[in-house]
């Protein structure tokens, strides 16, 4: 049957839709508040004071934001070939080990400048291999990825409880954490960025893994849609069949992919690691994992929509806290459940408003619709 | 006269900025078979999904009977008579055909009582209208034929009065349509009145009384079937004159380019569905492969191509062999000179969400001239996509445009441009032109014929009888996996028909 529909102008599907899928996810979150006895309005200040209300907060925000865009780009490049990585959170806390060897065996000789690099490629390389034993059984054995990947999570999360525990941990700490690292393994602060704007930082662990972070963004939208490889990766992704027929190896592209994806998960280990605590701890990943499934959704799975993606949920990260903070009746789980409402709203049911934006769009200016048709096989 | 079965007034529809449908009216007479023909995308379906209600028109009337009519569901639908049975069979596979006909109107909790009452209901409409199956017999058992008989008692055990039936010959054989025909007439008989949906112009000259031509949305003209003829509904349909059946000259064959020996291949479920077969495809030549679908030749060419595993048998292309059950890689084919436009264009052939672009280069994509290194080389890509829709009229011309939004016709002819544009030494070619319209059929048929014209040699698997007999310089018929004949272009419809549906069911057939 045919299913025509008319094409939305690329600013309306990428600007309007999600603004107004976010506009509503707000909306529903007031009435909450509303009902916890709260004002809606003096939540919603409060969320954006806490975000974006002085320099420390942005630092903050954009601290948190960091960590998403790495977990929100390892997702996208999976999804591009159809694969669904819920494993970012195990490769980035088992990338964490990566970094941890770099910086505690090079910390004391060399630079910040030079250990980056490696602890760069050893997050990447950890992560990496992580993500490659569920993608070489899914190429040779057809397990299920979203199984596999998630069970590695816990793999990975009970991997670094021992390492942290009995291999890392100095002797005769009492914390399960490596030791501090020396500056050799510190990455300079981003605060002089918004100083520079006459904001004051003070101790926010804004780092230059956030520029870091961009540039993979770049690098992941050159790969996706400018190379060979990301040509192959989203032929795959839409159609395996296409793919199969276009001579593009099965088992190969998986694994290239997965391990793409479980490199830049990896590499998110670097911000909280080196960046922030300049020590390995139990749990640094805190979620982020997850959050990259949803900021990838939200974006779209385009660098270009991942980044703002990540920065709204750092919004609702450091915001939220604040929010917590400052109204009791607002627990940490309310803060939750507005996540969630987002995601919902901006992930699940993404589809939701189209039709009718559409339809609008359509009636007011038929020229700027593209006027297509879709036709199925047959009349 | 009587009062219209059914009476469309001024029905519009849009999706989007598409209109649909536009400003239609129609009238069907009761008791007589009315034929809706026109081109993919005309509209047809659109309409036919108003009167069944899967959509709602804009605006306009429907009249069911003289009086106005709302149906917004299928069950508005079937409750004024109106019954519908579609392109592809809306059947549960593994249900029987009784348990088949009694979903949706089960009745009680338990199933006995409506089960017995459906037999002697069923045995009722047996009697009127010849329409015979076995009721306890399961559905993916039932050949294609008693399927499409199925769903025909599932309208009529609804009580329909009016029977839409969508493109009903696609998957039969020749033997079978003359058998729904035959049905069709004796539903007439008894005084139902049929809608019939399709594309076939010969079909619409043989069975219909009154026959209703759509184009673009519209409905260009309404005509007493005697009264008109082939050539008249085609450019009506198309909105110009068109060749109906290609002209080409006497094929000059020259040495073997493709060779298949004792070709075997199982599907996933290890049934053999290619059952040693051999043969040979010369240069400058169309072998074409007739037979239903779902005899083995989807598998066969598959097989040929790489995107299958053989389970035994040698394949070889110019004297070379091709490791058909082993690691055949329609990458390398490629090189080799192989070229294969696929069945499925929509799921195989194109990536429907790429631009069109990027579908040209599909398959072709590690060709130097394609890259940078490792990156693509996109002016090239898109330069070279521009080329080629010029050079096919490719349609809208624009190769940032995603592939989805191109019509079947303009999509099946990205496919051709790209395999035949690489100068491939061998052509396979499968369905070229199923859901395309009439006027791309004739460039694609062209196409086909340039081909073989240059010494190529092309191999051509079609379940339009018709296709076959028009391009195939020789003809083979599958049935049940093996090749049950060859012929000369020069076969009889009727002898082709009667191989199709197997020699041992010739008596069935009769």
């Amino acid at each position: 049957m045919s299913t025509p529909y008319a094409k939305l102008p690329r600013w309306a599907d990428y600007g309007l839709i999600p603004i107004i899928n976010l506009a509503v996810a707000f909306f529903v979150a007031g009435l909450v508040v509303m009902l916890v006895g709260e004002n809606p309005l003096r939540a919603a200040e409060i969320l954006v004071q806490g975000a974006f209300g002085n320099g420390q907060n942005i630092a903050y925000t954009l601290f948190y934001a960091t960590n998403f865009i790495f977990t929100g780009l390892a997702v996208a490049v999976a999804f591009h070939c159809g694969l669904f990585n819920i494993g970012g959170e195990g490769q980035a806390y088992i990338a964490g080990l990566g970094v941890a060897l770099v910086c505690l065996a090079f910390d004391s000789v060399l630079p910040w400048w030079a250990t980056f690099p490696l602890a760069i490629l050893a997050s990447a390389a950890v992560g990496a291999l992580w993500a490659l034993i569920p993608a070489y059984l899914l190429a040779k054995r057809g397990s299920h990825i979203v199984i596999t990947t998630i069970m590695f999570n816990f793999i990975a999360a009970s991997a670094m409880v021992y390492l942290l525990v009995d291999v890392l941990k100095p002797a005769g700490s009492m914390a399960p954490q490596t030791r501090d690292f020396l500056p050799g393994a510190q990455l300079p602060k981003l605060g002089w960025l918004l100083e520079m704007f006459g904001m004051t930082v003070r101790s926010a662990p804004l780092n230059i893994s956030f520029l870091l972070a961009l540039v993979m963004a770049f690098l992941v939208w050159v790969l996706i849609w400018r190379t060979k490889l990301g040509y192959e990766m989203r032929t795959y992704g839409f159609s395996p069949k296409a793919a199969r027929y276009a001579g593009i190896s099965e088992a190969r592209i998986i694994i290239i992919t997965m391990m793409v994806s479980g490199a830049l998960a990896g590499m998110m280990a670097l911000n909280p690691i080196m960046g922030d605590q300049h020590r390995v701890q139990l749990d640094f990943v805190t979620g982020a994992g997850f959050v990259g499934i949803a900021v990838a959704l939200m974006g779209r799975s385009h660098p270009a929509g991942i980044v703002p993606a990540a920065i709204l949920f750092g919004v609702l990260y450091q915001g939220g806290a604040e929010l917590a903070f400052d109204m009791p009746a607002i627990s940490r789980d309310m803060i939750v459940i507005i996540q969630g409402l987002v995601i919902l709203f901006a992930g699940a049911l993404e589809h939701m408003f189209r039709p009718a934006i559409q339809t609008l769009f359509a009636s007011v200016s038929p020229g700027s619709v593209g006027v297509t048709v879709v036709k199925g096989e047959g009349a | 006269m009587a009062e219209a079965a059914i009476e469309l007034i001024g029905i519009n529809k849009s999706f989007g900025a598409v209109r649909a449908n536009r400003d239609i009216n129609l009238e069907i007479a009761p008791g007589t078979i009315h034929g809706i023909i026109g081109e993919n995308g005309a509209g047809k379906s659109t309409l036919m999904s108003i009167l069944y209600g899967f959509y709602q028109a804009d605006s306009g009337e429907i009249r069911v009977g003289g009086k106005p009519t709302a149906i917004r569901t299928p069950n508005d639908a079937i409750a004024v008579g109106i019954g519908m049975v579609h392109q592809h069979f809306m059947l549960v596979e593994n249900f029987s055909v009784l348990e088949n006909i009694i979903l949706g109107a089960e009745g009680e909790a338990l199933l006995n009582t409506s089960i017995s009452k459906a037999r002697s209901e069923l045995r009722r409409l047996e009697r009127e209208y010849g329409l015979e199956v076995d009721p306890d017999a399961v559905i993916e058992e039932l050949p294609v034929g008693l399927q499409q008989r199925v769903e025909i008692l599932k309208a009529l055990y609804r009580g329909a009065e009016i029977l839409i039936l969508d493109e009903p010959t696609g998957v039969l054989t020749p033997a079978e349509a003359d058998h729904l025909f035959r049905i069709l007439q004796q539903l007439k008989e008894q005084g139902k009145t049929v809608v019939l949906i399709t594309h076939k112009l010969r079909e619409i000259m043989a069975i219909t009384d009154t026959v209703s031509v759509m184009r673009q949305g519209t409905m260009v003209a309404t005509r007493k079937t005697n009264e008109t003829t082939v050539e008249e509904l085609a450019e009506l349909m198309v909105g110009r004159r068109v060749l109906l059946r290609v002209e080409k000259g006497e094929a000059q064959p020259g040495g073997v380019k493709l060779s298949v020996k004792n070709l075997t291949v199982k599907d996933s479920r290890g049934v053999t569905m290619v059952d040693n077969v051999s043969f040979d495809v010369r240069a400058g030549e169309i072998v074409g492969i007739a037979g239903v679908a779902g005899n083995g030749q989807s598998e066969l060419i598959e097989a040929i191509a790489g995107t299958r595993r053989a389970v035994s048998g040698t394949v070889t292309l110019d004297g070379q062999p091709i490791d058909v059950t082993g690691i055949a890689d329609p990458g390398e084919l490629r090189d080799r000179g192989l070229a294969h436009v696929p069945e499925d264009r929509h799921h195989v052939g194109l990536v429907l969400a790429f631009e069109e672009n990027e579908n040209s280069i599909l398959g072709y994509h590690d060709k130097p001239e394609y890259l940078n290194g490792p990156f693509l080389n996109i002016e090239a890509i898109r330069n070279d996509a521009r080329e080629k829709i010029q050079k096919y009229d490719i349609r809208p011309n624009d190769c940032r445009l995603k592939t989805a939004n191109f019509s079947g016709g303009n999509q099946q002819k990205i496919v051709l441009a790209r395999e035949i544009e690489q100068d491939p030494g061998v052509l396979i070619v499968g369905q070229p032109t199923r859901g395309v319209d009439v006027g791309a059929i004739e460039f694609i048929h062209k196409r086909l014929i340039a081909m073989r014209d240059q010494g190529k040699a092309v191999l051509l698997i079609s379940v339009e009888l018709d296709e076959i007999r028009s391009l195939s310089d020789c003809i083979l018929v599958m049935f049940a996996g093996r090749v049950v004949g060859e012929r000369g272009p020069d076969a009889g419809e009727g002898e082709l028909g009667l191989l199709m549906a197997g020699v041992e069911s010739k008596e069935a057939a009769e």
